[in-house]
């Protein structure tokens, strides 16, 4: 294993890590709600009544992220390379994926193990291992 | 003022998501590419979030309501069952094929990036396919606060 020095960002990454910790924590102990994407997504395209707007309310501020951070210039617009079959075959996956998993990266991974959840923790090393593998094949077998 | 909470919960996970270069699709990759030139940063993502999470959720736990006096709805379910470890191994794919999972997919849709746009809407009808396969098999849905 050779590590990506040129890339690797420690301290941004821990610094980043450290706020989606916090809006987590705030949203689970102000509301009593779990700070997960896929379910807040999923609770916005299949509502139930009552528990929608909230919703819309943490996407609204999800979107509007980067404009807020580019008043301080310091937000960089993202760069998505993979092509437009894949980026949708990519999209069904994490819909369906997440949605039959009740959780993703956020769910799962940040409040799940936060919670010392055996559920979350399976999941996150499921999700990971088979991330891991479809990298490998797309990047070491089929190129 | 749930609202307002949310909006405000929104903008620090957003925030949190772009300083940690999660939006960038190419960090996420990094990370998984084990084989190739390996890229730590998303596990002191993780780090980070859980360091904070894990008092958060500690204080949580021991309490039945909200500081806004809603009930606590923390996720009940307890079992590693066929739905969790399919949906996690299919989840896991389509993360890895474009390096975007639903928070920072969002996020990027906030950057006016089109591709995000439609990584985001083929994700909405992924999720609405899982309630048409699902929700022809299964006659309810599970209880509010279920999802992880």
């Amino acid at each position: 294993m050779t590590l990506d020095w040129a890339h690797f960002t420690p301290w941004a990454s821990l610094s980043g890590g450290l706020l989606i910790g916090l809006a987590a924590g705030i949203l689970i102990l102000g509301a009593g709600r779990i700070m997960g994407a896929a379910g807040i997504l999923g609770g916005a395209v299949d509502p139930r009544p009552g528990d929608v707007g909230w919703r819309l309310w943490l996407i609204a501020g999800l979107l509007l992220a980067p404009s807020l951070l580019m008043l301080f210039s310091v937000a960089r617009a993202p760069l998505i390379e993979t092509s437009w079959p894949a980026l949708i075959l990519a999209g069904l996956l994490v819909g369906f994926g997440t949605r039959l998993a009740s959780g993703c990266t956020s769910g799962h991974g940040v409040c799940g193990l936060s919670r010392l959840s055996p559920r979350s923790i399976a999941a996150t090393a499921l999700f990971m291992l088979s991330g891991f593998a479809t990298v490998f094949v797309v990047r070491h077998v089929l190129s | 003022m749930r609202n307002i909470l949310s909006l405000a919960v929104g903008l620090v996970f957003g925030i949190g998501l772009c300083v940690s270069g999660m939006t960038e699709p190419a960090k996420v990759l990094g990370f998984l590419d084990l084989a190739g030139l390996w890229d730590p940063s998303l596990a002191f993502v993780m780090g980070g979030a859980i360091a904070i999470g894990l008092v958060a959720f500690s204080f949580a736990k021991r309490r039945t309501a909200a500081l806004n006096g809603e009930p606590m709805q923390m996720p009940t379910a307890r079992a590693i069952d066929r739905p969790l470890v399919v949906g996690s191994l299919i989840f896991g794919i389509g993360w890895s094929l474009a390096g975007i999972c639903p928070g920072p997919g969002v996020v990027n849709v906030g950057f006016l990036n089109p591709r995000a746009l439609v990584f985001v809407a083929a994700m909405a009808i992924g999720m609405l396919a899982y309630k048409l396969v699902i929700g022809l098999r299964l006659p309810a849905a599970g209880p509010i606060g279920q999802d992880a």
